[in-house]
C-alpha cells in the first residue's frame, strides 16, 4: 500500500488543522471505536464559507482527507461546498489505494455536518 | 545516520545473516540436483538437507526424523491442524485454540469448522495469557487437538504450555503449538514443552523466508496437505526447497550460538530502556503485555488519543520501521484481533504500535526512537479531537 506524494504533505503537514473561538456551524463524525473522528468547525458570512479548521483522530489518509477538504471549501458558498464530493477530495490528492477510500468520506460528511449546524442554527434565530 | 533504516520490525521477518547466506549460496547453481535423483551431486543436495534437519532438531532438543520441513510457518500451522483433524476423525471431532493466535492458525480452525470440527476458542487475561485451568474446562471425551501459541507475535506473551502439556499428558488430545516466534528466540525444548507438534519459521530467525518445518512427535498420526511424490517420509509431496532448508538449518545453528552467547538477554535490556524512555517522556500510555511472561524482543504500547498508523508513517519518514495494531483497511475498521481479545478498548487498540527489536539494533538506534516519538506524539495529539490536552 502506498501513498501519493500529496497524500502524505497534507499528513505530515496538514493545512488548516487546529480550533476557532466561537465557530459559527461544528459537525461531528466518525467514532473512535472505529479508527476515525473528526471535527469541522466554520466561519460563515454572507453565506460564504470564511475560515474553516478541523482536528481528526484517525490513519494517514483520514488526516489528509481532513485537510483537503477544509481547503476545497474555504471561500466556496455553503451550496458549492456542499457539492464537494469525496471523490473530489480524492482526485485533488492524487487518489488514495482502494482500502483506503471510505477515509475520505468521513471528510465529505464532516463538511456537511458542520454545515448543516450551521443552519440549523440560523433557522433557530430566524 | 538521518538515512540509514532502524529496523524495529523484527516480529514480521528479519535480514537473512551473512553465515546463512553463505550456506545457501552454492545450491543455487552448483549444487542445484534434485535431492532424489541417484547421482553424486543429488546426494550431496540430499545429505545438506539432513544435515539441516539434524541442526533444527538440535535447536528443538528432538530427533531429526521428527522434523518435517515444509513451505512456511503457516504451512506448518495448516499441516498440524488440518492434519490431524483429518487423521484422528473416528477418534474425535473437538478441536480447542485461543483468541489470540496468528491467522495461520486461527483461519485453519474456522476452516475446519466449515467442514464439521467444533472448536473452542479460549479467552485470554489482560495480560494475554490462556489459564492451564481453562484448557482442563474445555477438554471433552472427543478433543483430538490442542492448539496453543508459544508467544504471541503482536504482543510478545509467553502461553504456560508447560503445565497445559502436563495436564494434557494423559489425554488423547494432541497438543500443538506455533512456536514461530518463540524458536531460536528463548531457550526451550519439545520436551520442556511437552508437545506433539510444533511449527517454526525461517525468516524470523534470520534464515530465508518461504521455508519453516513441522516438529512431530515420533508416532503422532497426521494426514498430508500436499499429495504427491514420497517426499518428508510422505508428508510434504514437492521437490524440497534445499537451498531454503539449509538456510533454515543454518539459521536454526546461528540461534543456538546467539542463546548461548545471552543475545536474547541484550536484546531484552535493549528492549527495557526503549520502553522506559518512551513511559519517561510520554503520557497517557498503556503497556500491551505482560512483564513476566515476554518475548525479549517484544514492546506493544498504546497511545491514547492518536492512531497507530499515523504514528508508524512518521517514524517511516524518519528511517525508522516499526508496525502497528491498527489495520485500517476496510470499511469496517479492524483492530487487532489480540488488544481486543485482552480487553483493550478498541480506540487504545487503533492507536498501539509494536517494537520488535533484533540482534543489529544498537543503543543509538533506541535512544533515536526515544528522542523523536514524544514529538511525533504531541503532534499527533494536537491533531486529535479526543485529546483532552495535558493534565
Ligand atoms: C506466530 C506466527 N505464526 C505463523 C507465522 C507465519 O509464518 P510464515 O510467514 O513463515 O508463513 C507468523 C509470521 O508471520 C507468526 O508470527
Amino acid at each position: 500500500m502506498e501513498y501519493s506524494d500529496k497524500v502524505m504533505d497534507y499528513f505530515m503537514n496538514p493545512k488548516n488543522m487546529g480550533t476557532m473561538e466561537e465557530p459559527d456551524g461544528v459537525g461531528e463524525v466518525g467514532n473512535p471505536s472505529c479508527g476515525d473522528q473528526m471535527t469541522i468547525q466554520i466561519k460563515v458570512e454572507d453565506d460564504r464559507i470564511v475560515d474553516i479548521k478541523f482536528k481528526t483522530f484517525g490513519c494517514a489518509a483520514a488526516i489528509a482527507t481532513s485537510s483537503m477538504v477544509t481547503e476545497l471549501a474555504r471561500n466556496k458558498t455553503l451550496d458549492e461546498a456542499l457539492q464537494l464530493t469525496n471523490q473530489e477530495v480524492e482526485e485533488e490528492l492524487g487518489g488514495l489505494p482502494p482500502i483506503k477510500r471510505h477515509c475520505s468520506l468521513l471528510a465529505e460528511e464532516g463538511l456537511e455536518a458542520a454545515i448543516e449546524n450551521y443552519r440549523s442554527k440560523q433557522e433557530g434565530n430566524s | 545516520m538521518e538515512n540509514s533504516l532502524i529496523y524495529l520490525d523484527h516480529n514480521a521477518t528479519t535480514p537473512v545473516a551473512p553465515e546463512v547466506l553463505q550456506a545457501m549460496q552454492p545450491f543455487h547453481r552448483e549444487q542445484f540436483a534434485n535431492p532424489s535423483s541417484p547421482y553424486r551431486i543429488a546426494t550431496e543436495a540430499a545429505q545438506a538437507r539432513e544435515t539441516a534437519r539434524e541442526a533444527v532438531a538440535e535447536l528443538l532438543g528432538c530427533k531429526s526424523q521428527e522434523i518435517i520441513f515444509t513451505g512456511c510457518g503457516t504451512e506448518a500451522d495448516n499441516l498440524a491442524i488440518k492434519g490431524v483433524g483429518f487423521a484422528r476423525r473416528q477418534q474425535g471431532n473437538h478441536i480447542i485454540t485461543t483468541k489470540i493466535e496468528h491467522h495461520a492458525v486461527l483461519k485453519s480452525c474456522q476452516w475446519m469448522e466449515k467442514q464439521g470440527f467444533e472448536l473452542t476458542y479460549l479467552d485470554v487475561d489482560e495480560t494475554g495469557r490462556v489459564s492451564p485451568e481453562q484448557v482442563e474446562r474445555s477438554l471433552r471425551d472427543d478433543t483430538i487437538l490442542v492448539t496453543i501459541m508459544h508467544a504471541n507475535n503482536e504482543v510478545g506473551t509467553v502461553q504456560p504450555l508447560q503445565e497445559i502439556g502436563e495436564l494434557l499428558a494423559d489425554k488423547q488430545a494432541y497438543f500443538h503449538t506455533d512456536a514461530v516466534q518463540t524458536a531460536g528466540k528463548i531457550p526451550f525444548t519439545v520436551e520442556d514443552l511437552k508437545v506433539d507438534l510444533l511449527s517454526i519459521s525461517a525468516h524470523k530467525i534470520y534464515g530465508p523466508k518461504g521455508v519453516g518445518a513441522l516438529y512431530r512427535r515420533q508416532g503422532t498420526t497426521l494426514q498430508p496437505l500436499l499429495h504427491g511424490g514420497r517426499h518428508e517420509n510422505n508428508l510434504r509431496a514437492g521437490t524440497e526447497n534445499i537451498a531454503g532448508i539449509v538456510g533454515l538449518g543454518a539459521a536454526a545453528r546461528l540461534a543456538r550460538k546467539n542463546l548461548a552467547e545471552s543475545a536474547d538477554k541484550r536484546v531484552a535490556e535493549l528492549r527495557d530502556r526503549l520502553e522506559a524512555g518512551l513511559f519517561e517522556k510520554i503520557t497517557d500510555l498503556k503497556f500491551n503485555g505482560n512483564r513476566n511472561h515476554r518475548l525479549p524482543t517484544t514492546v506493544n504500547l498504546s497511545f491514547n488519543y492518536i492512531e497507530g498508523e499515523a504514528m508508524l508513517l512518521h517514524l517511516d519518514a524518519h528511517g525508522i520501521a516499526v508496525s502497528s495494531g491498527s489495520a485500517c483497511t476496510s470499511g469496517t475498521l479492524d483492530a487487532s484481533h489480540v488488544l481486543l481479545a485482552m480487553g483493550v478498548p478498541v480506540e487504545l487498540a487503533h492507536g498501539s504500535l509494536r517494537f520488535s527489536l533484533g540482534y543489529e539494533n544498537t543503543e543509538a538506534d533506541i535512544q533515536r526512537v526515544i528522542d523523536l516519538l514524544p514529538g511525533i506524539v504531541r503532534k499527533l495529539r494536537e491533531i486529535s479531537p479526543l485529546y483532552p490536552g495535558e493534565q
